[in-house]
């Protein structure tokens, strides 16, 4: 198997460098690809949308379908984890561990069975525990408002700076994660549980649709913002930057959702009671 | 010589894609362990989406964010100013999807250790053909 895949990649590795012959060489302005529809989005983008930001408004205007649908197969792998791993709570608890704050004794509680321990003593612990890092959490701590503070400006101003739905909805979803390695699972789950994270995605994504839909109702096409106009008391082109912004923070919240939810179905085995 | 340096000036980026790409096929037909694989897969995406960025480079040109505020006065863009934002839009979208398909990948891969309580291929080829 080796011998072969060495020798099928090095076939196609040979295929393809014999086809760079023929490519633009690197960073040529006259690129086919930079000669065709790319130089009338950087022209047109300003005087048609009012948002400076060219990515933003071919992502979210121009080519709007696409990322809808993008938007859609990330819901759906978010649901296809879910489906994969996700196993129905049982009616007898797992075997679980709690140790006592002071004394650092652990007990262990058999499968079914059940205890009234004073929290404020006891916590609960994974069955592979190590002690929690005390800088890390403290750290973690007072970082993950910041990081989600900006995650919300990058979906705000992605207008006129780099950024968007995409990366603003990464970086909240990323501080949620960042949230359950430097503490626990549960603490996550506390923050943000299966429910929310679970409505997040289809709610992005009904957001969306949904604009789209409104466009259409208002006797415009699917997904012209410029309909908005007859609703918000601006001109059609700041109605365009406004259904972008609306489609972006659908976007965000798509993707926030998924990422949390597949990472938390990954990392507890789909069974949501310890993990990473 | 110089005709043959020029090219390499001009292609090498092509061919740094062209063997990331090498190395995440190989990882996916020669490794025998399932995560190793969707790893390959992974560094063979990332390689896809460096080459398309590479694509919109323009010499000389800034960030697709056209120049404007209160004060600058209102004039005509030149496309030649501004990198190419359609690459750009295209990975935007296929690095969310990405992740999103490596974490379905890692979802079946979890499956298949339930079910085999093994990662390595040969061993789950064994077991499927033993029953």
């Amino acid at each position: 198997m080796k011998t072969l895949g060495l020798i099928i990649v090095g076939l196609v590795g040979a295929v393809l460098v014999s086809a760079t012959v023929n490519f633009p060489p690197f960073g040529d302005p006259e690129s086919p690809a930079s000669l065709h529809v790319s130089p009338r989005y950087l022209e047109k983008t300003l005087e048609e949308t009012a948002v400076p930001n060219a990515v933003t408004s071919v992502l979210a205007d121009y080519r709007g379908f696409d990322t809808m649908f993008e938007t859609t197969v990330i819901f759906c792998a978010g649901v296809a984890c879910f489906l994969l791993l996700r196993v129905p709570r049982r009616r007898l608890p797992r075997p679980r561990q709690y140790r006592h704050r002071l004394t650092g004794l652990t007990f262990r509680i058999k499968e079914g069975g059940e205890v009234f321990l004073p929290l404020r003593e006891f916590e609960p612990v994974d069955s592979i525990w190590t002690p929690h890092d005390f800088i890390i959490e403290k750290v973690c701590r007072y970082l993950i408002p910041f990081i989600q503070l900006f995650g919300l400006y990058v979906i705000a101003h992605g207008h006129h700076s780099p950024g968007g739905g995409f990366q603003g909805g990464v970086i909240l979803g990323a501080s949620i994660i960042l949230l359950s390695v430097s503490h626990s699972l549960r603490t996550a789950l506390k923050r943000m549980g299966e429910k929310i994270s679970a409505l997040f995605s289809p709610v992005g994504v009904f957001i969306f649709a949904g604009t789209g839909v409104l466009c259409l109702g208002l006797g415009y096409r699917f997904l012209d913002y410029q309909a908005l106009a007859t609703l918000l008391p601006v001109g059609p082109i700041m109605a365009r930057s406004y259904g972008i912004l609306l489609v972006e923070v659908g976007v965000g919240m798509a993707v926030m959702g998924t990422m949390v939810w597949i990472f938390k179905n990954l990392a507890s085995r789909g069974r949501y009671d310890e993990g990473l | 010589m110089e005709e043959f340096l020029s090219l390499i000036i001009e292609k090498y980026n092509y061919w740094i894609y062209i063997t990331l790409m090498m190395i995440g096929l190989y990882a996916m037909i020669a490794k025998n362990n399932l995560v190793k694989k969707i790893v390959g897969m992974n560094i063979f995406q990332t390689a896809v989406i460096l080459f398309y960025v590479s694509t919109g480079v323009k010499k000389g040109a800034t960030i697709p964010i056209i120049e404007h505020g209160h004060d600058v006065a209102h004039q005509a863009v030149r496309a030649a100013d501004y990198i190419n934002p359609l690459p750009h839009v295209l990975m935007l979208t296929a690095i969310v999807v990405s992740v999103a398909t490596l974490g379905v990948a890692l979802a079946i891969a979890i499956k298949v250790y339930h079910r085999y309580l093994s990662l390595e291929e040969d061993e789950i080829l064994e077991q499927i053909r033993g029953l």
